[in-house]
């Protein structure tokens, strides 16, 4: 480790390494700072992605999947089961091997990545910031550097730091519990989403397969909603019913943001990007892919500012991510401020549903029929299936 | 106050998400309130996926001593 780099990221997580991996690509020197001893653990995810997310930065891997899926499956509170059509297929990872391999293509370019090193604070000199503060294996240290990504999940302070506001709402912050359970029935290529105020208020329980017999089960719900009930009663509360003799193979907590984009991005020579980015799909909560499509934009950006020496060229990064996925991410957003719907209407909807032949029944066509007991999420999901 | 039961804590971070003052401290695998930034506004409690921060009504001054 040196003590001066053009970049430093701060996190290992997928959008922090895709971030190092482009910046290195474009020829800056990069350090990855992780708190943790190990990228990729603890695992804090549902573990879902969609293929065609994938590609774009890696080849599907065995070795990192636990689950190919091409069913998607939505239980209404009166157990009535929708499935839309799906295009493409989607992957229940292995988030421990998955994020060593991104770190690992990141390493290949060149960037430097220090585990157990946790960023305290970042290092200011006449009022500019010039690099991080560190704890590395008990050490405090002082590492320079032109540019600082923070990529450092939902519990995001360098953003603060340097005076961007990223804490969510309460509204806009899920909370949420999840447990891998062995020795259960499970559909090995269905995700499975259920629906209602029984599961989660608002939100949605999930029981994604990982392989034979065994899934990730686990609820999200607001904040704003877990004030009354919390997001490990609502998971052990349904796990009692449907799992009762499930072995428990792991069991973590979350926070993932699911609101828009923080704004501004960029603030001097300080990015960020992924959940401390709120870089997530509002809707669904996903953020693993457009995490790293941040971090990718993010590196790139950062890299053609050391190239050509001109660090205001880092403003570029805004407008390229609200192209690429913010602009979309504002509709899901609108679309899910509306559609917390009650358990008689998401009956209904259910109902309405089913009468669609199997093989019109999309997405959109279910986010239409919905459409009717919300008129006023028309032009979001028209913008978001339609543009 | 506001205090944290680390024993039941998965360090995921919820709470330093929502946390308004940045007032609370996570590392790998333990966690504090920063005393002096924290006003008792109770979002860490409610965002915490697993119940394990809780708020007891006896003073909003100091939280010393509530992280053990």
């Amino acid at each position: 480790m040196r003590t001066s780099y053009d970049l430093i990221v701060v996190g290992g997580g997928p959008s922090g390494c895709t971030a190092a991996r482009y910046a290195a690509v474009g020829g800056a020197s990069v350090l990855v700072l992780e708190k943790d001893r190990e990228i990729g653990i603890p695992v804090r995810c549902a573990e879902a992605v969609n293929q065609s997310g994938l590609i774009q930065f890696m080849q599907p891997d065995p070795k990192f999947i636990a689950a190919t899926v091409t069913k998607f499956k939505m239980v209404a509170p009166n157990g009535k089961v929708v499935q839309p059509v799906l295009e493409g297929v989607g992957y229940v990872l292995e988030r421990r091997i998955f994020d060593a391999e991104v770190a690992r293509l990141a390493a290949m370019e060149g960037a430097e990545i220090v585990t157990k090193a946790y960023v305290y604070d970042l290092l200011k000199s006449n009022g500019k910031i010039e690099g991080v503060k560190a704890l590395i294996k008990g050490e405090r240290v002082e590492i320079h550097s032109r540019i600082v990504i923070g990529a450092d999940g939902v519990e995001s302070r360098v953003g603060r730091w340097a005076g961007i506001t990223t804490n969510p709402s309460i509204q806009d912050l899920e909370s949420c519990a999840q447990m891998t359970l062995g020795g259960i029935e499970v559909e090995p290529d269905a995700l499975y989403f259920y629906l209602g105020q029984d599961y989660s208020p608002g939100g949605y329980l999930w029981v994604f397969p990982k392989g034979k017999n065994m899934a990730n089960v686990g609820v999200g719900i607001s904040v704003d909603v877990a004030k009354k009930k919390s997001a490990i009663s609502y998971l052990n509360d349904f796990i009692k019913k449907k799992y009762p003799h499930a072995a428990v193979i792991a069991q973590i907590a979350g926070g993932v943001p699911c609101a828009t984009t923080v704004k501004p991005l960029v603030k001097e020579n300080v990015m960020l990007s992924g959940d401390a980015a709120h870089q997530v799909n509002p809707l669904s909560g996903g953020g693993i892919i457009s995490g790293m499509i941040g971090g990718m934009l993010a590196g790139q950006t950062a890299a053609n500012a050391i190239k050509s020496n001109s660090l205001d060229r880092l403003q570029e990064y805004e407008d390229l991510w609200q192209k690429r996925l913010g602009n979309r991410h504002e509709s899901f957003y609108n679309i899910k401020s509306v559609i917390n719907f009650e358990d008689k209407i998401l009956n209904k909807i259910a109902d309405d549903v089913l009468q669609i032949p199997d093989e019109k029944r999309t997405m959109g066509a279910i986010l239409k029929s919905a459409m009717w007991n919300k008129p006023s999420i028309l032009l979001d999901v028209a913008k978001v299936y339609l543009i | 106050m506001i205090s944290i039961t680390p024993d039941k804590c998965d360090f995921c971070g919820a709470c330093v998400g929502i946390c308004p003052e940045d007032a609370i401290e996570l590392m790998e695998a333990s966690i504090s309130i920063i005393d002096e930034r924290c006003t008792n506004c109770s979002k860490c409690v409610w965002a915490c996926p697993w119940e394990v921060i809780k708020f007891k009504r006896n003073g909003v001054g100091s939280a010393k001593g509530a992280i053990e």
